[in-house]
């Protein structure tokens, strides 16, 4: 048999999650970072016409999603090495805390500085 | 009188939920409904128990959902409205209703090398581990495992990966590496491929479980950082 949700429903799987999603979607978006840098190679104006582009609201907003995945993602990466790389202590759901907090506070301090 | 609505997994692998009503009684475990269900309403129900007290580990199964201890589980603490699902526990074959096949957990702590193996004969001395020594320190909470497979049954690694050591091994093998009497050379190397200790993404849903509260979680970590450390020393 297998389990379903209700095994899983706890901090540490809620963070295993996070950091997996926000992996794949972090190397979703690679392909579009280097394909928005190579605009450079068709010259100036190309660039920059994207990169007017990229001033709409919408645009904003996805990057502070980018903000928040990319710090989520280090910061729970952290947590992970801390967790099993130091010696062991009953620290796990702080850990998790502080990289909540910590992304969180990121994903803030760039959406306010927008405004 | 309250009556609970118990759902119990009848059949193997495939099977189906099969309903009973059983009294409420106060300070009522979920093993007492099982037996209760058992002995009044259906003898031909199949589970396993043996001491009662949480010692022996035998009585695991899935409550509502989530891997218990039933001996020691109260009914109070987990059926929200008068209501429990029991089944099976995961990730082992059903043999039938709600008792698994072990095998293959116990199969695993034997590939993890999970003997104690003592250098001494019988006509040596005792030998003394130190107490207050780091490196019995380290397993003060790790050697109290009863084997019950709660762990292995909650781990998502396993399901993933058939071939999966799993919580329960891994801190058996934890618990020995830490034995200064142990003098087997390859258990690290055993605990170390795929399989092993390096395949744990620290879901920690075995430390969630836990019915002794142990966290093989812990050992796990402690594995990786060993075998990290030996094969930096290209010791394995």
């Amino acid at each position: 048999m297998k389990n379903d949700f209700r095994a899983r429903n706890h901090p540490a799987y809620w963070a295993f999650l996070v950091h997996r999603v926000s992996g794949l979607l972090l190397a979703l978006f690679l392909p579009l970072h280097f394909w928005a840098l190579g605009q450079a190679l068709q010259g100036e104006a190309q660039l920059d016409s994207f990169l007017r582009w990229t001033e709409q609201p919408l645009v904003k907003f996805a990057e502070v999603v980018l903000v928040l995945l990319l710090a989520a993602h280090m910061a729970g990466g952290v947590r992970l090495l801390m967790l099993e790389f130091l010696a062991w202590r009953d620290w796990h759901k702080s850990l998790l805390a502080a990289a909540a907090g910590l992304s969180i506070a990121a994903g803030l301090a760039f959406l306010l500085n927008l405004v | 009188m309250t009556v609970l609505q118990v759902k119990v997994w009848r059949g193997g692998e495939s099977g189906h939920y099969q309903e009973f009503e059983v009294p409420r009684f106060e300070s009522q475990s979920v093993l007492d409904v099982v037996t209760y269900i058992q002995r009044s309403l259906d003898p031909t129900l199949s589970y396993r128990f043996a001491c009662r007290v949480g010692m022996c580990g035998s009585c695991a199964m899935t409550v509502n959902g989530k891997a218990r201890w039933t001996c020691r589980t109260h009914v109070a603490k987990v059926a929200a409205a008068d209501r429990l699902e029991i089944a099976p526990l995961a990730n082992l074959p059903v043999v039938k209703d709600l008792v698994t096949d072990m095998s293959p957990f116990f199969e695993k702590w034997a590939a993890a090398h999970g003997r104690f193996q003592g250098g001494r004969t019988r006509r040596d001395d005792f030998e003394r581990v130190p107490p207050d020594s780091p490196q019995r320190g380290l397993v003060d909470e790790a050697i109290e495992c009863i084997g019950c497979g709660i762990c292995y049954s909650s781990c998502d690694v396993v399901s993933w990966n058939a071939d999966y050591l799993g919580p329960a091994a891994l801190n058996r093998a934890w618990t020995l590496v830490n034995d200064v009497r142990d003098t087997d050379q390859t258990r690290l190397a055993a605990v170390a491929g795929d399989a092993g200790c390096h395949a744990c993404h620290t879901q920690m849903t075995c430390t969630e479980r836990c019915p002794k509260q142990l966290s093989p979680t812990a050992s796990i970590a402690g594995l990786k950082r060993l075998a990290l450390a030996a094969a930096l020393e290209g010791e394995i």
